[in-house]
């Protein structure tokens, strides 16, 4: 097949689902081989794009600079991420930033499981820019667009059909507590938020 | 096909005999509504085969006809043509001529319209008048042909060649991606190139890797990635193109790096101003990139409506 391998494709998802896929995979046993976390509504992501509110830096490095960032989505809900020394741009973004600023944050997910055994999923960011409320607004009907797409899919799927596609099957299988329903609803809970700010926008 | 397509045909047809025969534009529609619509005849087909029944009634050939767009061929545009052996009609500039490597050919070269390029070949016994670099024509009666999976159109004997008053704009197969830009590669910003003569290799610590140690000029430059959550496409942006996108010039550039002592602050620079901001970018491809000719940043408002309204409907 190709002969160079092709760049990831940035995958657009609201924290809610972003933080429901604590499960991850890699496609071959290579030790370099990408690592992917299944994102709920069955698609693969090994990068993801968001654009959303910074509301918090913070240092939590012990002996060197690591900083945690927390950017919230229309629907109030959280993105995680941490930079430290091998992230020195991002990092340096989080150090000078002031909140709340929009900021667009391009990065690979983690996953790492607390002493409760519980699974936390987070951003490393590989770059962060402050950018403007139109930027957000459209990253956020973009996301839902995409959103909704892998949420009819998932719903128009035959699980018992073996030619259904492989990472529906995973999500139902891995995310068996989890409801598809809740990511149709941030779908309509961030679109509904947005409209509500263009109509006191528009009323100023 | 509806009736009123039908009858621009027909109309086009009328208009072909209006010299020659009397004929009735409804009598028309109708011969082609039997083979369009009940016989699922293409309409070029149908044309052409209305137009012989018209022939053969009158006594008359082909040449003699007059008006409308020749005689019954489809108007085609190139990049549209798919298939040897077809006669149509193209209307396109003469892009290039090349030097003809036998007699029997009185002029090659490429044709070009809004949709792309196409050979062309003119065989010297067909008599025709001589094509021009840069002109545009209406070329009527002309035949597809194909080698080795690539078409080309061949003049001939019974061509119409039409100087036409308008330029036809040549399109370059260009394409279009519109994302979220989600990267600037290296080798972006401000670059040494080699100044050579046809050598614009970009240096690396000041060496090109056909000429070696030279002495660069200074290029602006942003090989950027444009992402939909779908796909990836690859881009480069040329100097005029990166001076629109982020305000910077090349004499700006040079005085950021004089000033810093360090070239990369230009691409950094860059990369505050453009990264993980929306656009729509034009152009050809090159290998595995889009250049770009033309591009927007993407600002305008969304409508959340449409799909607000599907998501409470599943």
């Amino acid at each position: 097949m190709a002969s160079t391998p092709t760049r990831e494709v940035a995958r657009r998802v609201f924290a809610r689902e972003f933080n429901d896929a604590s499960y991850t995979f890699k496609e071959s046993d290579d030790d370099r081989a990408p690592v992917y976390v299944l994102l709920p509504t069955g698609q693969r992501a090994n990068r993801v794009f968001l654009v959303g509110t910074l509301t918090e830096t913070e240092d939590v490095g012990e002996d060197s600079e690591y900083w945690q960032g927390r950017v919230v989505d229309p629907n109030g809900d959280t993105f995680f991420m941490y930079a430290g020394q091998y992230q020195p741009d991002a990092a340096s973004m989080l150090r000078e930033l002031e909140p709340p600023a929009y900021v667009a944050v391009v990065g690979k997910p983690r996953t790492y499981e607390t002493d409760e055994g519980e699974v936390n999923v987070s951003i490393r960011p590989e770059s962060i820019s402050e950018v403007d409320e139109a930027t957000r607004d459209r990253w956020v009907v973009e996301t839902a667009e995409r959103t909704l797409d892998r949420v009819k899919r998932y719903k128009e799927a035959d699980l018992e059909d073996p030619a259904t596609d492989e990472y529906i099957t995973m999500a139902d299988e891995e995310y068996e507590q989890l409801s598809i329903e809740n990511y149709r609803q941030s779908v309509v809970g961030a679109l509904e938020s947005l409209q509500d700010e263009q109509a006191e926008a528009s009323a100023d | 096909m509806t009736e009123s397509d039908l009858r621009t045909h027909a109309t086009e047809i009328h208009e072909q005999f209006s010299d020659q025969l009397e004929i009735d534009v409804d009598d028309v529609v109708e011969r082609l509504d039997t083979l369009v619509n009940d016989y699922q005849v293409p309409i070029s087909e149908a044309r052409r085969s209305v137009v012989n029944t018209y022939l053969d009634e009158a006594g008359m050939d082909r040449d003699q006809l007059g008006g409308g767009d020749g005689g019954g061929n489809e108007q085609v545009n190139v990049a549209d043509v798919d298939a040897p052996e077809e006669w149509v009609d193209v209307r396109a500039t003469v892009v290039e001529l090349w030097d003809p490597r036998a007699d029997a050919v009185a002029q090659v070269g490429l044709l070009g319209d809004e949709t792309g390029t196409i050979k062309f070949t003119k065989w010297s016994k067909s008599d025709l008048p001589s094509l021009e670099e840069g002109k545009s024509y209406a070329l009527r009666n002309v035949v597809t042909d194909e080698y080795q999976g690539r078409f080309s159109v061949k003049l001939n004997r019974t061509t119409t060649i039409e100087e036409l008053d308008e330029a036809i704009e040549v399109g370059d197969d260009s394409v279009e991606a519109e994302g979220a830009l989600v990267d600037i590669q290296s080798g972006s910003g401000l670059i040494k190139r080699c100044p050579e003569d046809d050598c614009t290799r970009v240096l690396q610590n000041g060496r090109c890797n056909e000429h070696g140690e030279v002495e660069g000029e200074f290029d602006l430059r942003i090989k950027g990635v444009l992402d939909d959550g779908e796909e990836v496409t690859e881009v480069i942006f040329d100097e005029d193109a990166t001076e629109e996108l982020t305000g910077i010039t090349l004499e700006e550039a040079k005085e950021m790096a004089m000033d810093a002592l360090d070239t990369t602050v230009v691409a950094d620079e860059m990369r505050q101003k453009i990264l993980g901001r929306y656009y729509r970018v034009q152009g050809p491809t090159f290998g595995r990139y889009l250049l770009a000719d033309e591009q927007e940043r993407l600002t305008g408002a969304v409508d959340a409506d449409e799909i607000l309204i599907k998501a409470r409907s599943i």
